[in-house]
């Protein structure tokens, strides 16, 4: 059982890290574009609206979101660690429920749009 | 293990700081806090789409400008490439080696392929968006 748990986070880590090496750099160019003032037509309220109704932008928009805060909160577990706290009990319950927390949000909003 | 076994001082905190292998494995994984950032970020800006008041996105939008986030946004795009795109295919070929028959296929091979990948996805999103 144990080496089953560890697969499945270990799994979420590596999808998480592939995903965010080949997403975040255009994701971050984007926010980067909002914040010059030069909004793309895309992010426009219609358009983007129109995407996150669909169910494929749904769809897209809950692995990239759900892979990269479970990759972020296994790797902050690591990161605490190697900054001196050894609570690990404690930081795992922590950035997993953050996690978790930032996944079903991300769920409710989806499904509010459209 | 003997009776009393020889422990190594070390700080918790700053050990990393010996070596230069270790200072960039730190590096690497403080991107994990852009991961978390972007990840809420992105978020919060659903929860203004979930309103499905243009008003609402627009000031989010709004809120998000100025030369403060522009800075910002552009250092996080070169550290996240150079800490955490680039180093993750350049391991690639190690975390997944491809085998045909007996021979393994080159790394530059794997790696080349990530960055045409990349370069496609990228241009996928940025598609999507309306910028090209």
């Amino acid at each position: 059982m144990a080496i089953a748990k560890k697969s499945v986070i270990w799994g979420l880590f590596a999808a998480g890290g592939t995903l965010t090496a080949f997403v975040f750099p255009a994701l971050i160019a984007l926010f980067l574009l909002v914040a010059t003032g030069n909004v793309p037509e895309g992010l426009q309220f219609g358009q983007f609206h129109a995407f996150a109704s669909s169910w494929l932008g749904k769809a897209c928009l809950f692995i990239v979101l759900f892979l990269s805060l479970w990759h972020a909160a296994h790797r902050l577990r690591v990161v605490a660690h190697d900054f001196g706290i050894r609570k690990d009990a404690l930081v795992a319950s922590a950035v997993y429920t953050v996690a978790a927390i930032g996944s079903v949000l991300t769920a409710f909003y989806l499904i509010g749009i459209g | 293990m003997s009776r009393q076994p020889y422990i190594r001082p070390m700080s918790k905190t700053t050990w990393y700081m010996r070596n230069k292998r270790y200072k960039v494995y730190v590096m690497r994984e403080l991107t994990s806090f852009l991961v978390a950032f972007y990840s809420f970020l992105t978020i919060i800006a659903l929860a203004a789409l979930a309103s499905d008041s243009p008003d609402r996105w627009n000031a989010f939008l709004a809120s998000q400008q100025g030369t403060g986030m522009t800075i910002f946004h552009a250092l996080a795009l070169v550290y996240f490439l150079f800490y955490q795109t680039f180093p993750w295919f350049k391991l690639a070929p190690k975390a997944m080696p491809v085998y045909l028959g007996e021979k393994k296929l080159a790394d530059s091979y794997i790696i080349i392929g990530h960055y045409v990948a990349w370069v496609i996805v990228s241009a996928f999103i940025f598609w999507l968006a309306g910028v090209i």
